[in-house]
């Protein structure tokens, strides 16, 4: 069956998307807890301040979270979703706790995806943690050309991790593209 | 300025050069999109770990009053009452059941109720225009809401937006992530708009346009329009399991 097309997020998203709580995956201060944040910018650099995040991580011992709550969180259970949108200077921000490793020896990372008004379709990417030893095991991080693969790779600052997100440009961040999203389906 | 003359020939080339089932990102006639689309090819990579699956929602994150976007406040919205109803299937044809839906849309005079939409058209104290819904075990969703209006924008001189409901959703793994948009049969103004005509493919566009349903009607209440969505294919097979995670 051939999947229906998608079509950008708009001007309006922040009428039916974001909510509230919605970037907190773990509450702000909690022992352990680490902020993610970044900017959008677009090809001239400019702040992107009507785009939206979504992060899906595996929690600090690499399981994968099976349980709801995303949307109304309780405070205690982890469900590895997260959904920010950008403010007036491109940027959003989460408070999340480091993923592990989901199998053994690959290294850990936040799965993303943006939205935007003026982006026609989301993208995907992959925000690494920040270990550059085992870059050359990856697939991906393997496949990518060492001048952008710094992209797909968080920074550490004082309160946990930075990843922008260039959609254009010199700097453009690597973005995916999964074996089902290829060709037509009968 | 740029007028419609000028974008209908924009839009013209891009059918005439290629015919994709996804939008094209890089498509200037919606002049938004100049800065913001990706330049270089897209990285294929298999998906591994939490790409494998979809976040999981429940009846802890929506309400069942979320399904209806009319009685959100004290009074009836103005416009005319509508059922959306389809089902949420996978590029293999499955059923994606208890998964989150979730829309927003304009009222019934094309005016959103966001501090950003400048369009003077009234707004509706009764209608915030933003619902949710979990599918059922089938995959089938449901909303009650109001027939959306067209609504102008500033891409260029005198543009107007197709009727439209915009659509979010989730599947079974993360990399079937959708934002769309459903339109409604025979508007006018498709062949004029340049987000819906970014699709290239014309059979992929219909994908996009809801038909009307008359056993979805209800006597004297809504009209009833009938959309179906096809994610992309999942990429875990059926033996999966959480054990092999752990």
């Amino acid at each position: 069956m051939s999947a229906a097309p998608g079509q950008t997020v708009g001007p309006f998203f922040h009428l039916g998307l974001p909510y509230e709580g919605g970037n907190d995956l773990v509450p702000p201060g909690r022992a352990g807890a680490i902020r993610l944040h970044g900017r959008v910018l677009d090809g001239d650099g400019v702040a992107v301040p009507d785009a939206m995040i979504e992060i899906w991580q595996a929690d600090p011992d690499g399981k994968v979270c099976r349980v709801p709550g995303s949307l109304r969180r309780d405070g205690w259970t982890f469900t590895g979703f997260g959904r920010a949108a950008t403010d007036a200077d491109g940027h959003y921000w989460f408070s999340t706790v480091e993923p592990g490793e989901t199998q053994p020896g690959r290294p850990p990372f936040f799965a993303v995806t943006v939205f935007a008004r003026g982006l026609l379709d989301r993208l995907f990417t992959r925000a690494y943690l920040p270990d550059p030893d085992v870059y050359g095991a990856d697939p991906l991080l393997g496949a990518v050309a060492p001048a952008r693969r710094h992209t797909l790779v968080a920074t550490r600052d004082e309160q946990g991790l930075v990843f922008d997100i260039h959609l254009q440009g010199p700097r453009e961040t690597v973005f995916l593209s999964f074996p089902k999203h290829r060709g037509v389906w009968a | 300025m740029t007028t419609q003359a000028d974008i209908d020939r924009e839009i013209q080339a891009g059918l005439d050069s290629s015919r994709e089932h996804q939008p094209r990102l890089d498509y200037p006639a919606y002049r938004s999109s100049i800065l913001r689309h990706p330049t270089k090819a897209l990285q294929p990579v298999d998906p591994e770990g939490v790409e494998l699956w979809a976040p999981c929602f429940g009846h802890s994150d929506v309400g069942e009053a979320e399904a209806d976007l009319t009685i959100q406040h004290s009074g009836e919205p103005q416009g005319s009452r509508i059922t959306v109803s389809g089902r949420v299937l996978d590029g293999d044809g499955r059923a994606v059941p208890h998964q989150l839906v979730e829309i927003w849309q304009a009222n019934a005079a094309g005016r959103y109720a966001h501090l950003r939409d400048q369009h003077p058209a009234p707004l509706d104290p009764n209608f915030s225009g933003q619902g949710r819904c979990l599918t059922d075990a089938d995959g089938w969703y449901k909303f009650t809401t109001i027939q959306p209006g067209p609504y102008p924008w500033r891409n260029h001189l005198n543009a107007w937006r197709p009727a439209h409901i915009h659509f979010s959703l989730f599947g079974t793994d993360f990399t079937q992530r959708l934002v769309t948009q459903m339109y409604f049969p025979g508007d006018p103004l498709f062949p004029l708009d340049p987000i819906f005509q970014s699709v290239t493919d014309p059979k992929a566009r219909e994908a996009l346009i809801a038909t009307y349903e008359h056993d979805l009607t209800s006597p004297e209440f809504s009209l009833g329009y009938r959309w179906d969505i096809v994610l992309t294919g999942s990429h875990r097979t059926p033996l999966d399991t959480d054990e092999e995670l752990a």
